[in-house]
């Protein structure tokens, strides 16, 4: 049954340090509302105080130095896949935007939302975590970076301070003769929520993987970045496909079962390994 | 206890202003606050699209947006497509191809076509298909609706 809506509070500051001192005294984020809105409806959403971060143009936009492209927490999904740039450079991430839900889902879904909701099936993770990216994290206290792979915790659980909001997601640039893939399997790409979702990368030279990055959704509590399977990748011939371990510890439930996600998310690597061939 | 605040909208080309909770749907609104009962709603959780309205000009699910969100925002609702009593070309190839069965996505899946026309005059099936992924039909009377918008498209 819906939450009763009259017990919400939901704040509206009109700049990112009016925000930030709601978050200190224990208001939560609430950006596109695209999961938030669901939990209300279905009763299940038990915080009560809501601070918009909506319309903080502090955390918009897309900017580039030479180094990395910074990509502000409220980005939403159709800003990321129109975003020409983020097409060339990281096209598993324009990717995955694209198969996220349906366009209106895109039009309010935003990139640092998605992170925060912390969903182990959260299609953008595994292109983040291939893509080594930081986040500038923001409180009163000042601004901190840290790597997005170890941000998830555990189910739902995010390395996020008391008074801290997620103001950026940076990706390191430079990522040139790189091969990628993005994997989305469920049962429809738009509009439903993965089974299984790969991202890898690799970088090939003399015949050889030269560095490898593979990661996983929906296999885990957590968005998996599979750092044995890569260590044990690199350096194997191109093309070939050795044996590895697998990381993905899934759980059989309404979409899929264990079974099932741990043959398809080791396909899916298997695939990958197959085409740099 | 939150408190009720006035949310001032631009619908349709009409200022209009209701009292309503921060955390209200922007759907309930529509139709209980403004009585703008064309926008249905359907799944209540962002997944069928039948409350597809666009806001400042992008499609959004109006059972996702806190009243407080849409705060000033254009609105534009199934109601506001018409003018001086002709439908909108959209509406008329809907019509005139059967695009519209039980009728209860008709009114989302007429704003998504209308935005994805906007974007893209001359879509091809893909791209149509794409465009209206996020609106569900529960007829499934989809190639009527593909028709539908292709004969829009010119």
């Amino acid at each position: 049954m819906r939450g009763f809506v009259p017990d919400y509070e939901l704040l509206a500051p009109s700049s990112l340090s009016e925000a930030l001192a709601l978050v200190e005294d224990g208001c939560r984020p609430f950006a596109g509302g695209t999961d938030l809105m669901v939990q209300l409806e279905s009763g299940r959403l038990a915080h009560k105080r809501f601070v918009l971060l909506w319309k903080l143009d502090e955390l918009r936009g897309i900017g580039a130095n030479n180094a990395e492209v910074r990509i502000g927490a409220l980005t939403t999904y159709t800003e990321v896949r129109r975003s020409e740039l983020l097409r060339r450079e990281f096209p598993l991430l324009a990717q995955a935007a694209a198969e996220t839900g349906g366009v209106a889902t895109q039009n309010r879904g935003t990139l640092g939302g998605n992170i925060a909701n912390a969903s182990p099936a959260a299609d953008s993770a595994p292109p983040l975590l291939v893509y080594d990216a930081e986040l500038e994290l923001v409180s009163r206290a000042g601004i901190r970076r840290r790597p997005y792979h170890g941000f998830h915790t555990g189910y739902k659980q995010i390395d996020l301070e008391p008074g801290e909001l997620i103001r950026a997601i940076i990706l390191p640039r430079g990522r040139s003769r790189w091969r990628e893939t993005f994997r989305k399997v469920g049962t429809r790409n738009a509009q439903a929520i993965s089974k299984v979702c790969l991202a890898a990368a690799a970088r090939c030279e003399g015949g050889r993987i030269r560095q490898i990055r593979i990661a996983l959704g929906s296999v885990a509590p957590v968005p998996l970045r599979c750092v044995a399977a890569e260590s044990a990748l690199a350096g194997a011939a191109a093309g070939s496909v050795p044996d590895f371990p697998m990381e993905a510890r899934p759980v059989s439930d309404i979409r899929s079962t264990a079974d099932y996600r741990s043959k398809v998310a080791r396909r899916l690597v298997e695939d990958f390994l197959r085409s740099l061939g | 206890m939150a408190e009720r605040f006035l949310l001032r909208l631009l619908v349709n080309g009409v200022e209009r202003e209701a009292a309503a909770w921060p955390m209200e749907r922007l759907l309930d609104v529509l139709r209980d606050g403004l009585d703008l009962t064309g926008t249905k709603e359907g799944c209540g959780e962002g997944e069928c699209g039948a409350c597809s309205v666009l806001m400042d000009g992008e499609l959004v699910n109006s059972c996702l947006v806190p009243a407080l969100a849409a705060q000033g925002a254009r609105i534009t609702t199934i109601e506001g497509l018409s003018s001086g009593g002709a439908l909108h070309p959209v509406q008329r190839a809907f019509l005139e191809q059967g695009g519209a069965q039980c009728g209860i996505c008709t009114p989302g899946m007429i704003l998504a076509a209308v935005r994805l026309l906007e974007q893209c005059p001359h879509p091809s099936e893909s791209e149509i298909r794409e465009g209206l992924a996020g609106n569900l039909c529960r007829c499934t009377g989809y190639m009527r609706i593909l028709e539908a918008v292709r004969s829009a498209s010119g």
